[in-house]
């Protein structure tokens, strides 16, 4: 065996004349593709022309994963037209030069293969997928709001048809290894144990790649303008391009410009350089740093007790036995707590097809009506009803029972941890997990310290929300935490608006013109007026007058979608908003200022610069565009 | 050697509940995992302490052939601690403690979750030979002509004739006896009348109904099912149980002329049982308090013919071994598979007869006080899961020993195929 070894890959030639690329990046615990790793593929290239291999396959030389895409660091230097411009043609040289050799080449993609990194393995001939749960493959690049320019755009309408591809592109999805044999994106979808000998007779086989079906090289083809347009209009459902511009792009460069981003440079400099890029970059490297949080200490949860088998209790609970652990979800009797495995059957069964890892995931998610799990409970949450009383009840029979350095939570949005935390021994422990509703899409979860609190329990708790999957943000006790403390103030003018005689529609849609994802009226009926109203005492004070718009309907019954019916009309089935198309233009005059920046009192984390739009959309995590998963 | 006793630190038991001509919503394995699941989280060790899980089960599906290990994995048990499946048919389950007994007096475990689970709903159709024959034609036939032949020779009425399992089960593979004729066998023997089946069954009913309002059915953890719907109690209890009710059912077993109805023969039912065993250093480590012990046990064989007779040969050497007479037991738990079965061990003990020549006693044992028998009634009116029964039963009792405050019972299960088996409950 001859091999060579380069900073961030090995190149080996076997026995057999294969060539195995490993790419396994120097410094880094993920797979990304930096300038100096693009550097050194040009290199073993160079390298394989002047002798080449009966065939050449790549692979991961890391753990887990194959390519988690281009390295975003990069993306943040961007700072001249001729940057991005080069960052854009650099790829794709690289890989039509790549996807030009004359040797077979084969890309054995085991775990996550995103970005750059699918593009790569679409510029081989030939994709191998490895059957495992980690493997996943998608072009990501809309959701950093820039588009696939490495090639993509091309090659993924060629392999998978049109529609696929753009469905991809454009949401930002990523699909299975079996899913991706199934649509024609792998050639094989084979177990890990005979991954090697796959590869080797898939890469010698001199097998043709399936040719498209015949309809869909029609759309690829002469209908492309058909499917342009078809993919525009439900683009501009979800996102204005004057916001999001990258899922425009995408459709103008695959339809247009044969994929090739390089054929519209104005359209790179006004996408890779937009303040919607750029922001979303941010919005991601904030989120690594949520991340960051859990990961100050090494607690790590295997069991969870959750009293309140309500909407959020039940779903925190269903959401933390989907994340692998043994949850035991407490509730008065079992009549309240089916309801809950009830719904978790239902939203699992749905997002997971294979029935054995289904079983298994409710298998874990037990019904505990006398409450027997908390003694041995990791972390306990506390999800029952806004109460004081029944709250103090409940955390010192909590407290008696628990392990000692087990973390006792409490998922409250509107009492004070320092007025629960009074009935206990050892006050300090408590801290508050807020979850947001719906658990399952709302990635941020505040991890509330109070005065006085044990660092190490908020720490702890931090971690337990990064092993669930979710973001930890860290905040001081204080009404609203964050999230309501920067949503309450801007719903309220909001209405105030309203009051002052402003259709809803009209409120909704300056907002949405402003950048927002959601209008703040329409999101009051998605919370609930109910819900509103609670909050806005709770964050204004009892003595301030609510709104008289939402005091009607409040004293009417009619709670928001819940309902059917709140300030919009949410029972005709249409979604929402009941007015005249008239009635949804912006006005002038009306200038997007309900915000008022309350927040630095509450955000003890040095993360606090996080007012922007973009970033708005990432503590609510309203689908932006939409969300993965 | 003497008997070293094994602690019983818990146990619990899923609903058990009445199969009615469908698969019902719970698997063998779904009503072990969730009952076991509920009864480790209240433990004070975890599921992954435990040296192993031994499960009986009569009739595990084709996908589940060792169903322990299955439900050990599923209740998060690890993959280290092992599980193995046993099988004695109506005694599977009390077949499990016995194992588990023998492994903790050997010293080769300290903690086992053991017990028992059938879903007997979920027992297969089978094809008849003649099907099976005509699908080994269809394999080797090669053209479409062959194939077009074989479809030609089907026939429907051997496709439409399946072999029930849950009747083969049943069914004594020595005697071709249904096990209910079994039970015709005593009923004849001791002159046993449809009076007093009918009487006893109806007693059954009260017994659970009085029993549950006592809140002596503790011991059951409820089930959800996958559309949230609740099981909490073992649904073939009938409250307005009659013997007029109960006179108008036709006898099943042996049609028209026989004794043996539905209504005074155990329910074809789902569930599932468990107990936690434990060594007296299990019991120290983990701090366990422990609900009593079982401090003897007994199997015997008997005639295949008279297997309902099975408690009677096996718990008669326990009282032996111990000097004392049926009076001494506290309370008696005799699985009812049948009115007439239960009503003929009594019998039996009553027979001088019986006794000398079966048991090799110089007389009878004595009368067994119906007060003292099956307090809280039985599987006529519970079910009886196969393979859980003979772990419900160990364990009701003991909770009905500590309900009474009383010392000592006897739990005994008859065996198809001419067993009996016996555990001598102890609380401490």
């Amino acid at each position: 065996m001859n091999a060579t070894t380069y900073q961030h890959w090995q190149l080996e030639i076997d026995a057999e004349g294969i060539a195995w690329a490993s790419f396994d990046k120097a410094g880094e615990s993920t797979n990304s593709l930096s300038s100096a790793v693009m550097n050194e593929l040009g290199q073993m290239l160079d390298r394989l022309d002047a002798n080449p291999p009966r065939g050449l396959v790549f692979r991961s030389g890391k753990a887990a994963g194959f390519i988690a895409g281009a390295d975003i660091q990069e993306f943040t230097r961007l700072d001249t037209p001729e940057k991005a411009l080069e960052l854009v043609t650099r790829g794709w040289n690289l890989f039509n030069r790549l996807a030009a050799v004359r040797y077979p080449t084969l890309a054995l993609v085991r775990g996550h293969c995103l970005g750059g990194g699918l593009e790569l393995a679409l510029a081989c001939r030939y994709l191998l997928a490895v059957d495992e749960p980690g493997t996943k493959m998608g072009l990501p690049e809309v959701m950093l709001g820039i588009f696939p320019g490495w090639g993509g755009m091309l090659r993924l309408p060629q392999r998978v048809g049109p529609q696929a591809a753009l469905d991809m592109m454009l949401t930002g999805k990523s699909i299975d290894a079996q899913r991706a044999k199934r649509m024609g994106l792998a050639d094989e979808c084979v177990p890990p144990r005979v991954m090697e000998s796959a590869a080797k007779i898939l890469l010698l086989s001199n097998k043709p790649r399936r040719p498209l079906p015949f309809l869909q090289r029609l759309l690829n083809g002469p209908f492309k303008a058909l499917v342009a347009s078809a993919a525009r209009k439900q683009v501009a459902k979800r996102a204005r391009p004057e916001h999001y511009p990258a899922p425009y792009a995408i459709i103008d460069i695959w339809a247009r410009h044969q994929g090739n981003a390089l054929a519209a440079p104005a359209l790179i400099d006004g996408i890779v350089r937009s303040s919607t890029a750029r922001n979303l970059v941010r919005v991601f490297f904030m989120q690594e740093r949520l991340k960051g949080f859990g990961k100050e200490t090494s607690f790590q949860a295997r069991r969870v007790h959750v009293v309140g088998a309500g909407v959020m209790g039940g779903d925190i609970a269903a959401w933390c036995a989907l994340r692998g652990l043994t949850v035991t979800l407490q509730d008065q009797g079992m009549e309240r707590i089916a309801p809950a495995l009830e719904r978790a059957y239902a939203a699992w069964g749905k997002r997971i097809r294979n029935k054995l890892q289904l079983r298994d995931v409710m298998d874990r998610l037990i019904p505990d009506p006398e409450g027997q799990g908390a003694a041995q409970a990791d972390v306990v949450i506390e999800a029952i009803y806004e109460n004081l009383e029944a709250k103090h009840t409940l955390l010192s029979k909590l407290e008696a029972v628990m392990k000692p350095d087990a973390v006792l939570a409490t998922n409250t949005s509107s009492l004070k941890l320092e007025d629960l935390r009074t009935v206990l021994a050892k006050p300090a422990r408590l801290v508050g997990i807020h979850f947001f509703n719906p658990v399952a899409k709302m990635p941020l979860v505040e991890v509330v310290s109070a005065a006085g609190g044990d660092p190490e329990m908020a720490r702890r708790a931090a971690a337990f929300v990064k092993q669930i999957d979710r973001l930890p943000l860290p905040v001081r006790s204080a009404p609203g935490f964050l999230v309501n403390a920067v949503l309450g103030p801007y719903m309220l003018a909001a209405m105030r608006a309203v009051d002052e005689g402003i259709a809803p529609e009209t409120v909704d849609e300056a907002m949405l013109a402003f950048g927002m994802p959601m209008g703040p009226i329409e999101l009051v009926d998605m919370v609930g007026l109910d819900v509103a109203m609670a909050a806005g005492k709770e964050l204004a004070g009892a003595d301030v007058e609510p709104p008289r718009c939402l005091l009607e309907r409040f004293n009417a019954g009619h709670l928001g979608k819940k309902t059917g019916r709140g300030f919009y009309d949410h029972a005709s089935g249409s979604g929402g908003k009941g007015g005249g198309k008239g009635a949804g233009r912006a006005r002038p005059g009306l200038r997007p200022e309900p915000f008022r920046p309350v927040w630095p009192s509450v955000c003890s984390s040095p993360c606090s610069n996080v007012y922007s739009n973009s970033s708005m959309r990432v503590l609510l995590r309203m689908p932006i565009w939409p969300t993965p998963g | 050697m003497a008997y070293q006793p094994v602690y019983i630190v818990d146990g619990a038991r899923t609903p058990f509940l009445k199969a009615r001509n469908a698969p019902g919503p719970f698997s063998a394995s779904d009503l072990a995992v969730q009952s076991g699941r509920a009864l480790l989280m209240r433990q004070s060790f975890a599921p992954t302490d435990l040296d192993e899980v031994i499960l009986g089960c009569a009739s595990p599906s084709p996908d589940e052939v060792n169903i322990a290990r299955v439900v050990a994995l599923r209740m998060g048990c690890g993959h280290k601690v092992p599980a193995w499946t046993v099988m004695r048919n109506c005694a599977s389950g009390m077949q499990a403690i016995d194992s588990a007994i023998a492994n903790l007096q050997a010293g080769r475990a300290q903690l086992v979750l053991a017990g028992g689970t059938d879903a007997l709903s979920h027992a297969p159709l089978l094809y008849n030979k003649a099907m099976v024959l005509w699908f080994a034609g269809m394999m080797q036939a090669r053209t479409l002509g062959q194939k077009i032949g074989m479809f030609a020779r089907l026939r429907p009425s051997a496709l439409l004739s399946p072999v029930i399992g849950i009747m083969k089960g049943l069914t004594d593979p020595m005697v071709g006896l249904l096990m209910g004729q079994t039970a015709e066998n005593l009923a004849w023997k001791f002159a046993i009348s449809r009076q007093q089946m009918d009487e006893f069954s109806v007693r059954s009913h009260h017994r659970v109904v009085e029993g549950r309002a006592a809140g002596h059915y503790g011991e059951i953890v409820p089930l959800v099912d996958a559309k949230g719907r609740v099981y909490t109690e073992d649904d073939g209890v009938r409250l307005d149980s009659s013997v007029q009710g109960l006179a108008k059912l036709k006898p099943f077993f042996d049609k028209k002329y026989g004794r043996v109805t539905p209504g005074n023969s155990s329910q074809i039912t789902d569930g599932a049982a468990w107990l936690i065993l434990a060594s007296a250093a299990a019991v120290e480590k983990w701090k366990l308090q422990p609900l009593g012990m079982i401090s003897d046990s007994q199997w015997a064989g008997l005639d295949p013919a008279q297997m309902g007779l099975g408690p009677v040969h096996a718990a008669t050497p326990i009282l032996q071994r111990h000097g004392w007479g049926l009076n001494d037991i506290d309370a008696w738990e005799i699985n009812e598979a049948f009115a007439a079965q239960v009503l003929g061990c009594v019998a039996a003990w009553e027979s001088d007869e019986y006794c000398r020549e079966q048991l090799g006693l110089a007389a009878a044992l004595g009368t067994l006080p119906t007060d003292r028998l099956n307090v809280d009634g039985g599987a006529i009116a519970l079910g009886h899961p196969v393979g859980a029964s003979g772990a419900r039963i160990v364990l009701h009792l003991l909770h009905v020993l500590r309900a009474n405050q009383s010392r000592r019972g006897i739990a005994s299960i008859c065996i198809g195929g001419g067993l009996g088996g016996a555990m001598l409950v102890e609380t401490l």
